[in-house]
């Protein structure tokens, strides 16, 4: 009796305890050692070697910018606070963080409207502009100044909106924007992965919870390393041959339909950042002078589709009153490492330099 | 172990300890333990070495059992029976390689049949051989003793491991290049040596207890304990195994407290400690003293957790089939001293190695005619002792540093000892200075066995060197 006693009583609390967490569903995300006993992350976690990046991929907003740097800085008065939006060139893939576009910057110390600017780095890697809306409506709780917003055509077809498994694991946080905002969103896509009653439970957010812990965990390397991706001695370089290949995803030449690119997403991100000013930057891709370059400009883009986005950015931008600056060319070719829109330092260093007037004229 | 065999384990423990009881549990240990084995074994890249491995092992320990049992003994008809059951337990395994779907007992689909027909036939023309032997020959006992080592220094010396493995893909016609140390992981071979050896010695020693087969087979292979040990006496076993087991309710909470706390310690600490404990690759990549130490720290109590917390599961699994496993581990992280910490750290091992070696070359080395002096005596064998611990765990030089770290503390711990005993015992009148002697005790041999732990989480002895430096703030 004793044995079978123990064993409903421990069953009873197991079933009481997951269903108040069913039904409260505690951000446990928010608990972070971050900025209490290690210091913040230079730029979210993402990571796909968890074992040797000392970083995992988890889609806990709150515990991704639980562990950010921009969590636990106070800002201050003559703080000028950016913070940059965008895909794995912009969180650095391959770059240490002080080689990242937001390291550059900050080593630079430079002003902006008589105050010190201070950059955080809040790309995440995978390239989708409603991924980079769902970060930047958690980011703007963090007080920005100026949001600079990098992107490219890439991040812009509608099928790719929702593949971005970041988006696709917050189903909930982009209804609430499409509710608020004017975001158009298909609730009924089947993309997003919803929580059903089981899968709200503590057994159904084991591999959730799990994430978070093991976030915690990496937090000790990283503080005892400085390491959050890994570097290899090598890699291979992007591709600078292609076929004779003129698609863009479903995109056939002539013409890049309008309306098959996510261009909402970023008029609702103009909205969500309210007076705070954004500038969008069309990122630098590598233009590739090999095989077949005549008619691609590297892996992701047939010159005709490319050369129509630029166009269309440049028309949305006069049409919406965006601050729009445009420097897909700014790198040149040798300077791309294993992608054409990822970069080396010295590539980041042009970047920056690029970039720093945008920021420091702002005010005027 | 993965989390999902330990629970299917767990279950048929339990099942057996609630439905079953009494009922033919000799049978259940012996017919569960032959396919736990199998089960358990790792997929080796080795063609077919999944099954012939867990073969391999039990033919093994039906020979230590027929040169270690008696003339009466060996004679018994139920052996006949045991031999039966092993031989269809191996046939039925074998034979699902004919099912339409991936094995499920073996990780790869079992070798053709007819091999496994000229392996039994090969070791029957080897016992046949045996028997013929008029009287016992205690040489046998002996050789075999001898056998096991070389087959232990095959497996776990990494130069001859690669050879092994080269020879076997030569026989077995494959690739040559891929041949690799790694090919020939045994599970549990260690243990299993360690307990064939304990019987083979007391039979030289004539303290083996008369078992028949399917006693000696459980006791060998006994799955709760197969893979992390303990390292039980076969004359305790078997007393448990004789006895009419009774889980009573208090028996099967004890059981299952037993085991929870065995999944906790792995599972959850063990395993979260994993992730920041020392290593080969963040060894070089800390930047400060203070983080060194926390990494270290870390795995000195993630290797206690996961090991200890494997002997609770054992333990726990155990008790649920009437069996009672010694206790492994007994706080050694909260003793004042390295030889109580050595009492109270994988104990079973330290107990065989104090049986099996330390003990008889003391004893040699005593009865020399002109024996040395006590201190060369205690180094000696102190050092021994240990750098054959620390080849247990494997043959390479890091082990051995580790070992030699040991042996130098306990033997200047004993020395220490022997000095300071009356003058410790004056000062150390008062509680609070007792306490005080304790603690500082506890702290000084916690970081002296952390400190070694750095030879066996690393594989470099330069690595080693490096965290040594910079834990100290010289790099």
């Amino acid at each position: 009796m004793k044995t079978l006693n123990i064993i409903v009583k421990g069953l009873s609390l197991f079933i009481i305890i997951n269903l108040l967490f069913t039904i409260l569903q505690p951000e446990i995300g928010r608990l972070s050692a971050y900025n209490i006993i290690f210091p913040g992350r230079e730029r979210l976690p993402f990571g796909e070697n968890s074992a040797k990046a000392y970083n995992l991929s988890l889609f806990d907003l709150n515990a991704m910018f639980a562990s950010h740097r921009i969590d636990g800085d106070q800002k201050q008065a003559d703080e000028f606070r950016v913070i940059l939006i965008g895909d794995s060139s912009v969180w650095g893939t391959l770059l240490k963080p002080e080689e990242s576009l937001a390291g550059q910057l900050n080593s630079a110390n430079i002003s902006a409207c008589g105050k010190n600017v201070t950059v955080y780095n809040l790309g995440y890697p995978t390239i989708s502009l409603t991924k980079d809306l769902l970060l930047l409506s958690h980011a703007i709780k963090y007080q920005p100044d100026l949001i600079i917003w990098l992107t490219t055509l890439e991040a812009f077809p509608l099928e790719k909106q929702i593949a971005s498994p970041l988006v696709a694991n917050n189903q909930e946080s982009l209804l609430r924007l499409a509710n608020s905002y004017r975001l158009k969103v298909d609730s009924n896509d089947p993309a997003f992965n919803r929580d059903s009653f089981w899968g709200s439970t503590i057994i159904g957010k084991q591999r959730a919870l799990a994430d978070v812990f093991r976030l915690q965990f990496y937090g000790v390397l990283w503080a005892a390393t400085g390491i959050d991706q890994i570097y290899p001695s090598d890699f291979t370089k992007a591709q600078t041959d292609f076929k004779v290949d003129q698609k863009f995803h479903e995109f056939e030449p002539p013409v890049l339909d309008e309306n098959s690119l996510a261009i909402n997403a970023l008029e609702t991100g103009m909205d969500l950042a309210g007076d705070t000013p954004i500038i969008i930057v069309n990122e630098p891709i590598l233009i590739s002078d090999g095989k077949n370059s005549d008619i691609r400009y590297n892996f992701f883009y047939p010159r005709w589709a490319y050369d129509q986005y630029r166009a269309l950015m440049v028309a949305q931008s006069k049409i919406n009153n965006w601050n729009y600056v445009d420097l897909w060319d700014a790198v040149p070719a040798n300077e791309f490492t294993n992608s054409a829109i990822h970069l080396t330092p010295r590539g980041e260093t042009q970047l920056a330099e690029k970039i720093e007037p945008v920021i420091t004229t702002v005010c005027r | 172990m993965t989390i999902i065999q330990i629970l299917v384990i767990a279950a048929a423990a339990l099942f057996w300890g609630l439905v079953m009881r009494e009922r033919g549990r000799s049978y259940f240990l012996l017919i569960t333990s032959v396919i736990v084995i199998f089960w358990l074994q790792p997929s080796l890249p080795l063609r077919g070495f999944d099954f012939w491995i867990p073969t391999s092992t039990l033919i093994v320990a039906v020979f230590s059992w027929y040169i270690s049992a008696s003339e009466e003994s060996r004679r018994e008809k139920k052996n006949w029976g045991t031999i039966s059951i092993l031989a269809g337990m191996i046939l039925f395994i074998n034979l699902t390689r004919f099912l339409p779907f991936d094995s499920i007992i073996t990780r790869s689909r079992p070798p053709q049949t007819v091999f496994l027909f000229m392996v039994l036939a090969l070791s029957g023309l080897l016992f046949f051989f045996i028997t013929r032997l008029k009287h016992f020959n205690p040489s046998l006992l002996s050789t075999s003793i001898i056998g096991l080592i070389a087959v232990f220094l095959a497996l776990k010396v990494p130069a001859l491991a690669y050879w092994v493995s080269y020879g076997i893909r030569s026989l077995a016609n494959q690739s040559l290049l891929e041949a690799a140390s790694t090919d020939l992981r045994w599970l549990g071979f260690s243990y299993i040596a360690f307990r064939i050896i304990h019987t083979l010695r007391d039979r030289q020693m004539g303290r083996l207890p008369v078992v028949d087969l399917a006693e000696y087979v459980t006791y060998i292979i006994f799955f709760p304990a197969f893979t992390a040990g303990p390292i039980d006496r076969i004359e305790r076993f078997i007393k448990d195994l004789r006895t009419p087991p009774t889980p009573d309710n208090d028996e099967l909470l004890i059981a299952g407290q037993r085991f929870m706390m065995g999944l906790f310690k792995k599972f959850v600490i063990a395993d979260a400690l994993a992730l920041i404990a020392l290593n080969d690759t963040n060894a070089l990549q800390i930047r400060s003293t203070g983080w060194m130490w926390m990494l270290l720290y870390a795995y000195a109590f993630q290797i206690y957790f996961d090991f200890s917390g494997y002997t609770d599961i054992a333990i726990g699994v155990s008790r649920l089939l009437g069996i009672q496993l010694p206790e492994n581990f007994s706080a050694p992280y909260q003793k004042p001293n390295l030889t109580q910490f050595w009492n109270n750290w994988h104990i079973t091992l330290t107990q065989w190695f104090r049986a099996y070696f330390f003990n008889p070359v003391t004893r040699w080395l005593r009865s020399w005619k002109k024996p040395m002096p006590a201190p060369v005596m205690i180094a000696l064998t102190q050092i021994a002792t240990m750098l054959l611990i620390g080849f247990w765990h494997g043959v390479t030089w890091n082990f051995a540093l580790w070992g030699l770290w040991h042996g130098v503390g306990l033997f200047i711990h004993n020395r220490w000892s022997d000095m300071t005993k009356v003058r410790a015992a004056a000062w150390a009148t008062t509680p609070s200075r007792k306490t005080l002697l304790n603690v500082s005790g506890i702290i000084i041999t916690f970081n002296f066995v952390a400190l070694g732990w750095i030879f066996f989480a690393l594989s470099s002895t330069s690595t080693s060197m490096q965290v040594f430096l910079k834990l100290f703030g010289l790099r």
